[in-house]
């Protein structure tokens, strides 16, 4: 991924630095910078978390509402994820239409939740075939040093976890109204994305966006509280051999769970 | 309990009755559908390739290296893939819409890291190498069949690799760990993991997953998939041979002889153009 002479430079020293076993910012391979996690700071969205893992900083709103079923689930709600790059979030980053690392971001952070079945989709439904609730998850990216999939991992299920959608009341003829009460949402389970990342022979843990630009490749990893595998995603233009992917998801195993006890607000 | 956990409990206490797990087109859990691979099917690209995998049929067509549009997205020290997949609205039901979807995108993405391993971008500086994955007819596993078709085509187009790369997705179906998933097994089954491997460098270049598995269900899905890959990859090397008309030994030279010296393998192909 190095793209130019100064990342070249910074790949020199930044596998320097790991060849001794450390960081630039003197982390263990596998450290998280700090995490600080705030919930339901929003008045007017359903749900809401705002998530800082070192410098990269994520808000994340979940909005519910009324919308109409897919064809092929008509009884079931829906799940959504969006993201976004915001221009302020970094020099290079611009208005316009979502980049496909944003694409990505929300598709992997969309997988993690909605394989885990994190929601009783069923639950959601309302008038079948008509009506059902709509969850948005949108994950907005003000400040980017590095490893946003885990931050927007964490930012969404911190959100959803604190999350109360609006009731609607189904009369018998099927129309749906309002009603001025809330609920919680259920959750099933609580999947977290760790992303590991690999810069030559070393896998790191929460790159910053120094690391990551000189990275090989990364593969997300997420594990529910069983640490049952949900999702998994590679990229970047590089091979991983069968066990570098086991030691992937060892590497995961180990951390999912330290970092899922963050989905609370942090004092 | 989830709804999919609560389908596949009932569906563990059907088969138990039945004592036998059986897959709904019949195959064996470790059984490919059936692969076909033509290559140069479009005559106007450099290089092209046509895969059925199942019901699938997807033309791959590689035009390159050239000229970068828009020069912006250029680099200057090296080549870049770009890779676009892209569904016929005929391809699935209902009709879906032409435009570009996320979905689409995202597979661009991953099958551009699944191919860039192999190839040697440092020797076109400014250049661009497009790929373009037209899906004809979906029928599950759409992107592991088109990295095949892919991969083939870059090889048609003459282009050096160090590897080929072969694609295969394996699965969960009602708590069986099964090989290439069908549109069926796809929608239905626990879990689907495609991968893609270059089975000469022993490398996995595309890795994604969803649904529930424990982690050693995950690892020996990526090991089952890894074998289908490996007879997948006798295919594209039978689809090659068939229209370069060249026997076991030669080819093996050439493959070696490309490692070595970073030579062109195709370039002898080409003259028999």
């Amino acid at each position: 991924m190095s793209n130019n002479i100064v990342s070249r430079l910074k790949r020199k020293k930044i596998e320097e630095v790991l060849e001794a076993g450390t960081r630039m910012d003197g982390r263990d391979l596998n450290d998280f910078r700090e995490i600080e996690v705030r919930t339901n700071f929003l008045e007017k969205s359903e749900g809401s978390a705002e998530v800082r893992i070192g410098k990269t900083h994520i808000v994340v709103g979940v909005k519910a509402g009324l919308g109409t079923p897919f064809d092929d689930t008509p009884d079931e709600g829906v799940l959504m994820c969006n993201a976004e790059y915001t221009p302020v979030a970094h020099q290079t980053w611009e208005p316009g239409p979502p980049p496909h690392g944003a694409i990505e971001l929300a598709r992997v952070v969309d997988r993690g939740l909605r394989s885990a079945e994190i929601l009783n989709m069923e639950d959601l439904g309302l008038v079948s075939g008509e009506k059902v609730y709509i969850v948005f998850v949108d994950l907005y990216v003000l400040n980017w040093d590095g490893n946003l999939i885990d931050a927007c991992g964490l930012g969404a299920l911190a959100a959803l976890k604190g999350a109360e959608i609006p009731v609607f009341k189904v009369s018998k003829k099927n129309e749906v109204s309002e009603t001025d009460k809330t609920q919680k949402l259920e959750l099933r389970c609580e999947p977290i994305p760790i992303t590991i990342y690999k810069i030559g022979k070393h896998f790191i843990l929460d790159a910053t966006a120094d690391e990551e630009e000189v990275a090989d490749g990364r593969l997300t990893v997420t594990l529910d509280e069983n640490n049952n595998v949900t999702t998994l995603q590679k990229a970047g233009p590089v091979g991983f051999t069968v066990d570098e992917i086991k030691k992937c998801i060892n590497i995961a195993e180990e951390k999912a769970a330290e970092i899922r006890s963050q989905a609370v607000a942090s004092e | 309990m989830s709804k999919s956990k609560t389908k596949a409990k009932t569906k563990t206490k059907r088969k138990s009755r039945k004592k036998k797990f059986e897959r709904v087109d019949g195959r064996k859990a470790d059984e490919l559908r059936p692969v076909k691979i033509e290559t140069g099917v479009i005559p106007n690209a450099d290089g092209s390739a046509y895969i059925e995998m199942g019901r699938n049929k997807i033309i791959a067509g590689v035009y390159g290296p050239r000229e970068m549009h828009p020069k912006r997205l250029s680099k200057p020290h090296r080549g870049v893939l770009r890779v676009r997949y892209h569904m016929a609205p005929f391809s699935v039901d209902p009709r879906r819409s032409p435009a570009p979807s996320r979905r689409d995108t995202e597979i661009g993405m991953v099958m551009t890291d699944a191919l860039e391993p192999a190839l040697f971008l440092e020797r076109y500086p400014r250049s661009v190498i497009d790929v373009y994955v037209e899906i004809i007819q979906a029928d599950g596993g759409t992107r592991c069949a088109s990295v095949n078709a892919a991969a083939v085509a870059l090889v048609d187009a003459g282009i050096p690799m160090k590897d080929l790369v072969a694609s295969c997705a394996a699965g969960k179906m009602e708590d069986h760990i099964v090989l290439d998933l069908g549109d069926y097994e796809d929608k239905k089954g626990q879990a689907d993991v495609p991968v893609a491997y270059m089975p000469k460098l022993e490398e996995v270049t595309l890795l994604q997953m969803d649904g529930i598995l424990t982690t050693d269900e995950t690892v020996e899905a990526v090991e089952l998939a890894i074998e289908g890959c490996k007879q997948v990859y006798e295919v594209q090397r039978e689809a090659l041979k068939k229209k370069y008309g060249m026997d076991e030994e030669d080819t093996a030279e050439d493959a070696e002889e490309s490692e070595e010296s970073g030579e062109e393998p195709a370039e002898s192909e080409e003259e028999d153009k």
